[in-house]
């Protein structure tokens, strides 16, 4: 065990970070949530809507995302391989850059220094800053799988390959531009090529980096926790392949309507359909796996964390592609529906397999039990109602927004302003904020139970030494 | 074999990455290799220096966050916004800005939709004109002078092309004047169509039509409360004028004397249009239409309304 010690503290190091930055995130979101219905929580010109936006999906990506990526892959890696990380000095300096970016990341942001591209909005600097990370991610993963000493490799392994290569394909040619300056730049494609550029990226950092890392957690933790084996091998197989295959046509869903051509975006739309199969492959597998035994819902307190994360997961690569069909896009693209959807995924199936996988990896780091299973139950109970009403109140009310938008008078004008349209979502955004406000007391009993459980560990530690 | 696989790491990172890189293919990397996804409109003009410090600071401040700039080609979309976003409209957008999210409205025909003075009122107090709305105010843009040095930069990083003289004449402007700028030349390049006046007020060309609902009492009410919403943020509360011309007064619409009911509801209907010659007068511009948004009753309600005022 003496071995593995020095990679846990990289690990437990990025966990800590992840937190601490999701904390960070959640804040900035609701505080934004508040902007929306009352414009007076402005502050110009850093804490605006139109720069603190950025700053929550950045930070929570990059931050609570990538972070959690970074360190429990580290985890599931040195175990699977069943030796440590081959390069544990390298993936401790990529722990440090990895906070210093994310922070610099932040304040650039909050400077508005963008690149106005959903997801990619840090400029250059930072840019290549991230690129160092992910070659320093890619070398301690690949050179400990090549140095391994269990020769087969376990599905979470293929998921965390695939993470690597793709997320580095996308990352590099979306975030190609003009450096102006330090920290100003331009995209190098322009117009509507720029466009099918920025969302083959968007939608697969989607893919990349809130699917196939979290199924690599899920595909792992489940059988861990629960002791029971993943229901089918084939399965997953041909649910990996045809996940990474098909996810990279998707990325016009996002620009139905718009003057891309049209067969690029019939295409996204094709594709985006059949993703249904590969996702539902992974919740298939992963309901027959706790199927076998559905005790374990009462004896093991993380599995339900698990099985409800894999049916936001299901529920969300379903709704997806109902989203990409040109009859529904034409009515709630532009809405407070597509941020319940979005919500929806990394509330319900990135968070809630994030935090499970973290209970189960805080504990063996510390050799220890988790401090109390009845605070992990509270704080499930109040995520699960906290999204269930964040998304259900901004699917409402993107219904309702499409629909005002669209009402016309018997004569074909339009019946109402815009604004008219504006001042309906006002109750519902402040249900939202309500949620929000719910989803976040969940999460500080989720970080208690982490810090209480590190705390014990840290006890026992020092009476054993 | 194909078991195999899953025990050799750098044939299966091979592998995953041959089959990531079919899409990305087909999808992203091919069509640019094509015409159909570099076109421009004939006369789509490159920024000018202003036009591009205010296209910066829309991008600083996260304007695409809320506002889109695509109108798609649904008919209530044209009604509301105008006509349908086209390709060649973006050539020189580097990134394009269509956003994702209608907080606001769409801004892709906001470009001479309003005079100059709607976006200074309306940007440094949104509330002042909308009470209702919930956008920022952002009235420190009006104290942030233009680094003209900056702006030159980043022209020279487009090729954009530039005279000396715009470029000195940045540092006397606000960065309130460069937003302002780039908003009224947002999706200049297809032009307006200007619809025949007298059919759409039901007349014929060269005579005059009278207006069907003058001084029916539910008509004025119902054209106060129309003019409440759509006109008092420009035209005031009473009527007397701010950023739009006086309704009451007897320069009205720059000639003297009445005006016959239907120019008045062609104006509300159609909007004016700089240099545009009607019934013998040059229109100065800055009236939006709102055919779009109003119903003919509607907008004879208003003229019923704005003649009570003046008892005429």
């Amino acid at each position: 065990m003496s071995d593995y010690q020095y990679d846990n503290q990289t690990v437990k190091g990025f966990i800590v970070s992840s937190i601490f930055w999701g904390v960070v995130g959640i804040l900035v979101g609701l505080l934004i949530s508040v902007q929306m219905w009352k414009p007076e929580m402005n502050f110009p010109p850093l804490f605006t809507f139109g720069r603190l936006r950025t700053v929550h999906t950045n930070i929570l990506a990059f931050g609570l995302g990538v972070g959690a990526i970074f360190g429990l892959s580290y985890y599931i890696l040195m175990r699977l391989v069943k030796r440590p990380l081959l390069f544990p000095k390298l993936a401790r300096v990529q722990l440090y850059l990895f906070n210093v970016g994310i922070l610099l990341g932040g304040v650039t942001l909050l400077l508005g220094m963008t690149q106005s591209l959903e997801y990619a909005e840090f400029e250059w600097p930072i840019d290549i800053a991230i690129v160092i990370l992910w070659v320093m991610f890619a070398v301690n993963v690949f050179g400990t799988i090549i140095k391994r000493r269990e020769e087969q490799m376990y599905i979470s392994l293929w998921y965390i390959i695939a993470t690597v290569i793709a997320v580095a394909v996308l990352y590099i040619v979306n975030n190609l531009s003009i450096p102006a300056s330090l920290t100003k730049s331009y995209h190098l494609f322009a117009g509507v090529n720029s466009a099918n550029v920025e969302w083959w990226y968007g939608h697969n950092a989607v893919g990349f980096v809130f699917t196939t890392p979290i199924l690599a957690m899920f595909y792992y933790f489940l059988p861990k926790s629960t002791g029971i084996p993943i229901f089918s091998h084939r399965l997953s197989i041909i649910a990996f392949w045809s996940l990474v295959f098909a996810y990279l046509w998707t990325g016009a869903h996002h620009l139905i309507y718009t003057p891309l051509p049209d067969w690029i975006q019939t295409l996204g739309i094709v594709f985006t359909l059949f993703l249904i199969a590969p996702s539902w492959g992974s919740v298939i597998n992963g309901y027959y796996t706790v199927g076998s035994d559905w005790s374990k819902m009462q004896t093991n307190y993380l599995t339900k964390f698990f099985l409800m994360g894999i049916t936001f997961y299901g529920l969300q690569t379903v709704q997806g592609p109902t989203q990409g069909l040109r009859v529904v896009s034409q009515l709630i693209h532009y809405t407070d529906w597509v941020p319940g959807h979005v919500h929806m995924g990394t509330m319900g199936w990135v968070t809630m397999t994030t935090a499970a996988s973290i209970y189960y990896v805080i504990p063996k780091i510390y050799n220890t039990e988790i401090y109390s299973e009845k605070v992990a139950n509270i704080h499930f109970w109040f995520v699960l109602i906290g999204q269930l009403l964040f998304s259900i109140t901004m699917w409402i009310t993107g219904i309702q927004q499409g629909a005002l938008w669209k009402a016309v008078n018997p004569d074909g004008s339009l019946k109402y302003t815009f604004l008219e349209t504006l001042t309906r979502n006002y109750p519902f955004w402040q249900m939202r904020t309500v949620a929000g406000l719910i989803f976040t007391v969940g999460m500080l009993f989720f970080i208690y139970n982490v810090y209480m459980t590190m705390r014990k560990g840290k006890a026992l530690a020092s009476t054993t030494a | 074999m194909a078991g195999d696989l899953y025990r050799k790491p750098i044939m299966f990172a091979v592998v995953a990455t041959v089959v990531i890189l079919i899409g990305t293919v087909a999808t992203m990397f091919y069509p640019m290799l094509t015409a159909e996804m570099h076109p421009k409109l004939e006369n789509l003009k490159p920024f000018t220096a202003l036009q591009l410090a205010g296209r910066d600071i829309y991008q600083r401040e996260g304007c695409v966050n809320c506002h889109t700039q695509t109108v798609r080609p649904l008919k209530t979309e044209v009604l509301r916004y105008g006509e349908y976003s086209k390709a060649g409209e973006f050539a020189y957008d580097r990134p394009f800005l269509w956003g994702s999210k209608r907080t606001g409205p769409d801004l892709a025909r906001v470009g001479g939709k309003y005079p100059d003075a709607w976006h200074y009122r309306h940007m440094e107090n949104p509330q002042s004109m909308f009470a209702q709305s919930n956008m920022p105010a952002y009235a420190f843009l009006k104290e942030a002078k233009l680094d003209a040095a900056e702006t030159e930069a980043h022209m020279k990083a487009l090729s954009f092309p530039y005279q000396k003289e715009e470029i000195d004449a940045l540092g006397a402007k606000t960065e309130m004047d460069a937003v302002v700028a780039y908003l009224q030349v947002i999706g200049t390049a297809v032009k307006k169509a200007v619809a025949p006046a007298e059919a759409q007020a039901g007349g014929i060309k060269g005579s005059h039509i009278p207006n069907p609902l003058a001084g029916k009492a539910e008509a004025i009410a119902r054209g106060k409360e129309l003019y409440s919403r759509d006109c008092a943020s420009c035209h005031g509360a009473d009527a007397k004028g701010s950023i739009g011309p006086s309704l009451v007064d007897d320069e009205f619409l720059y000639i003297k004397g009445d005006l016959p009911d239907d120019d008045y509801f062609e104006v509300v209907n159609n909007g004016t249009t700089e240099g545009f010659i009607e019934d013998g007068r040059a229109e100065k511009g800055g009236m939006p239409p709102f055919k779009d948004s109003l119903q003919k009753d509607d907008i004879w309600s208003i003229v019923s309304y704005l003649r009570s005022l003046k008892g005429r």
